[in-house]
């Protein structure tokens, strides 16, 4: 059982480190997340590798921390639709506005392991002799060292490779290492993978097309999203679009963002007239 | 809609007719190649066909070899190999022959939804 103390001291620090809002109610994830850390760390609970924190502030106890609470879960294609509209509608306006300098840019902030990057990559690989002579660039970060490892190695288990993703993705993009499965080079290269802190701002990213940040601002507290979901409006081009997780909305956070609904799903533009939250 | 589970393990059929009673579809079985071939032609309604590779008189990819010549593509059920093969080639093999997806065992409730959702099917009603 985690103590209150404990539980207010991790709170505070993931607060304060990731912007992570989490209260009482949350007591659970703090369990499921951190009770392989201690054990692993050799901590006979989460309270001793809480005491311990607290004596020692080290770097890498400290990181470690972060990352098992801020690696979410993901798969490849995850719910799908915003990928259809990314493929069907969004890229082929994208090719028409760019034609000028053939630049298209794209951010997933909060890229866990590497397989929403790797979606969109393969979604652009798939467009070939469209996307010939485009200087296409994928920008892919998170605050989590070990999910930014695991998705620079682009190396997954089969389960991995079973969710969401249709098996033709995986015989024309992924080679077989054992019982492993590598995504292939020509996947990787449009992918820069970054370490990056939301909190510590980002407008020295410069300006992106596509911004994809779903699911992950979801236990932020208000006044971080708000910080956050306008430095998104910020770096987002004119005709850029904005895409958030299936639960999540900008309305009632931020007034920068107009919704577009299709049939191919929901994203986000930026208004060009400030509205009201 | 009717999905017919073609695998020689009772224990595997088991399991997968809970998963598919549960997402409001038929569950039917045949315990190898040639009964699926029996059950195809008794029930021309069946809409997916999840096959295993390795069982006893006829085997799955002899199944699509059945199927391919017997049936009108356009008529025959969505076919899910589910199968201990793990190797790209027979995954790329059995895709040749006519799957339309490809589950490795073993497998989980939710490859097989989004299995099922890549392929258009979504749950049917109890």
């Amino acid at each position: 059982m985690v103590t209150q103390e404990t539980l207010n001291f991790l709170f505070s620090l993931l607060h304060k480190e990731s912007g992570l809002a989490l209260d009482d109610s949350k007591t659970y994830l703090i369990e499921t997340r951190l009770d392989p850390i201690a054990r692993q760390e050799g901590f006979p609970s989460i309270n001793d590798l809480g005491r311990h924190m607290k004596q020692h502030p080290s770097q890498p106890l400290r990181q470690k921390v972060i990352d098992a609470m801020m690696t979410n879960e993901t798969s490849f294609f995850r719910d799908v639709k915003p990928f259809e509209l990314l493929k069907g509608v969004v890229i082929p306006d994208l090719l028409k506005a760019n034609e000028k300098g053939r630049r298209i840019r794209i951010w997933t902030a909060g890229c866990s392991t590497g397989q929403e990057p790797y979606t969109i990559s393969m979604l652009l690989c798939e467009m070939g002799p469209a996307l010939r002579q485009w200087d296409i660039g994928i920008l892919a970060t998170d605050i989590a060292d070990g999910a930014l490892a695991r998705a620079k190695a682009g190396i997954y288990s089969q389960y991995e490779v079973q969710r969401g993703l249709p098996v033709t993705y995986l015989t024309r993009f992924f080679n077989q290492r054992k019982t492993e499965w590598e995504i292939k080079q020509e996947v990787k290269r449009l992918v820069e993978f970054r370490r990056l802190n939301l909190l510590s701002g980002f407008s020295h990213l410069g300006i992106f097309d596509v911004i994809f940040c779903r699911n992950v601002l979801i236990y932020f507290d208000a006044d971080t999203k708000v910080r956050i979901m306008e430095q998104f409006a910020d770096i987002l081009s004119s005709g850029g679009v904005f895409f958030l997780g299936g639960a999540e909305t900008p309305f009632g956070i931020t007034g920068k963002f107009t919704r577009i609904e299709t049939e191919k799903g929901v994203c986000y533009k930026k208004n060009t007239i400030p509205m009201q939250p | 809609m009717k999905v017919l589970i073609v695998d020689d393990s009772g224990l595997v059929r088991r399991l997968m007719r809970k998963m598919i009673s549960d997402l409001g579809h038929e569950p039917l079985e045949a315990i190898h190649g040639k009964d699926a071939l029996k059950q195809l032609e008794a029930h021309p309604d069946i809409g997916l066909m999840m096959l295993d590779w390795n069982m006893p008189e006829m085997n799955g990819v002899e199944l699509l070899d059945a199927i391919k010549l017997r049936w009108d593509p356009v008529k025959r059920p969505t076919i899910i190999m589910v199968t201990t093969e793990n190797q790209m080639e027979k995954i790329v093999q059995a895709l040749a022959k006519g799957a339309n997806e490809y589950i490795m065992k073993p497998f989980t409730r939710e490859i097989l939804i989004e299995k099922l959702s890549i392929l258009g099917i979504t749950n049917g009603c109890n």
